[in-house]
């Protein structure tokens, strides 16, 4: 595939934060204003590429049980770097993203880049993916911090925008806010998809799958607590449905 | 005294999920029914509070004699991650039925960031191991509660039928956290 399509993709189709809605503890926690918000997205872009390439230029020594853990080494490496560079280059930024930098490792839009993209695609493409999704996480969380920072505070990137007679509502930036901003922020992404599937003609895209559909299904807890209900239902609605695999074999594996 | 403000402060105050965004994902994807969100959570305080006392051990007895302190991220994922599969081996042999409750919760709560984070947090705050204990167990404690509350509201809110559709599952679950995160912030004066 054209490497320039992968990016597009990552930025717009795929959008990890606002289509595929993964990675939403940084995408909240740091979001208070744009410029964390886009020191994290940058932060996570170059860990993201990093991963991305060597996961791929190792994905043919790699067996197929242990791939998560191999995974998580390589991302904690990249991480280790970042985070000392940043305490090195930016400790500002280093100061209000704290803890969320070391977190980086569990982020699930790297784990899930590695698994459903990396592991399965050449080293310049997986360099591509990690730039196109690297930079849609960024510019989600920018825009997101943005909004925040103007109904917060009235700045954005710390430069006033508001008329001097507004009155800032101080709640967008603390944590209730972040979710309730959050909420909003995807039903009116949802309102505008649906606007633009109808006026081109297309079907209305479904949104709303939930933990099913992910790319982190397979190492997050959200995937296999779908399946342990589908299970559940299934057994309360009696025998006669498809035998279902073992859950132990299905924990080992990595849940595919 | 000093450890129950600990405890206390991180069951309410700096709830891990409400008000400091760790392991959002479980608390937004698994909390659609409450039985589901019980195993969820017990699994959860299971696993931070042995992975409190392991990361504690290892950064005060191996990485700070050896000055490796930097090495902090890679060392405690890979404990963490060890842990999780080990006491997953240990508990199908020793309790069978524990095991079929929380089994297919342990392995994936390596990647939840919950429990790495709370390890962070011990260490940044410098706390002894009686203190990292007890802030592990208050701190996945409040998970479990906010999970059931959670949870709890999503079972009705899934019958109402006046709900937009543009609002349907995920961001009406954001919404309903934002509200139990105002009414958790109303813990906040209960410590200093």
């Amino acid at each position: 595939m054209n490497p320039l399509k992968i990016i597009k993709n990552g930025i717009i189709d795929e959008n990890p934060t606002l289509v595929q809605c993964i990675g939403l503890c940084p995408t909240l926690a740091v979001s208070t204003s744009a410029i964390n918000g886009f020191g994290m997205g940058i932060a996570a872009t170059a860990v993201l590429i990093g991963s991305n390439m060597a996961v791929s230029a190792i994905r043919k020594f790699v067996p197929d049980e242990i791939r998560i853990p191999i995974f998580i080494v390589v991302i904690a490496g990249f991480v280790t770097v970042a985070q000392l560079l940043i305490s090195g280059f930016a400790p500002a930024l280093d100061a209000s993203l704290g803890i969320f930098i070391p977190l980086i490792v569990v982020n699930c839009i790297i784990l899930a880049r590695s698994e459903a993209f990396a592991f399965k695609n050449g080293v310049l493409a997986s360099a591509a993916d990690g730039i196109g999704m690297g930079l849609g996480f960024t510019l989600a969380l920018t825009l997101f911090g943005a909004v925040r920072e103007v109904l917060g505070n009235g700045t954005v990137f710390n430069i006033q925008v508001t008329p001097d007679g507004f009155q800032p509502a101080l709640l967008v930036i603390l944590a209730p806010g972040g979710f309730i901003a959050l909420g909003t922020f995807m039903a009116l992404f949802r309102v505008y998809q649906r606007w633009s599937a109808e006026r081109k003609g297309e079907p209305v895209p479904d949104v709303a799958s939930g933990c099913a559909a992910c790319d982190a299904a397979a190492f997050c807890v959200g995937g296999v607590a779908v399946e342990a209900e589908k299970h559940s239902a299934e057994k309360a609605n009696g025998p006669g449905g498809a035998k279902l695999p073992e859950f132990d074999g299905l924990a080992e594996g990595g849940a595919r | 005294m000093n450890l129950l403000w600990i405890f206390l402060g991180s069951i309410f105050v700096h709830n891990i999920l409400l008000s400091r965004f760790l392991g959002c994902c479980p608390f937004l994807g698994v909390s659609t029914r409450i039985e589901t969100a019980k195993g969820m959570g017990i699994a959860v305080i299971f696993v931070t509070v042995m992975a409190a006392v392991m990361t504690w051990l290892a950064y005060n007895l191996a990485l700070v004699p050896l000055g490796l302190q930097y090495l902090y991220t890679l060392s405690f994922i890979l404990i963490i991650a060890a842990l999780v599969q080990f006491v997953e081996l240990a508990l199908k042999k020793i309790n069978p039925i524990l095991y079929k409750s929380l089994g297919i919760f342990l392995p994936l709560i390596t990647t939840n960031c919950a429990v790495l984070g709370v390890a962070v947090i011990n260490m940044n705050e410098h706390y002894g191991l009686l203190e990292s204990i007890v802030n592990a167990f208050g701190s996945s404690a409040g998970f479990l509660l906010a999970i059931l509350i959670m949870a709890g509201i999503r079972e009705r809110i899934e019958r109402n039928t006046n709900i937009p559709e543009c609002l349907h599952g995920l961001p009406i679950g954001l919404v309903t956290a934002g509200l139990m995160s105002i009414a958790f912030m109303g813990f906040t004066g209960i410590i200093k």
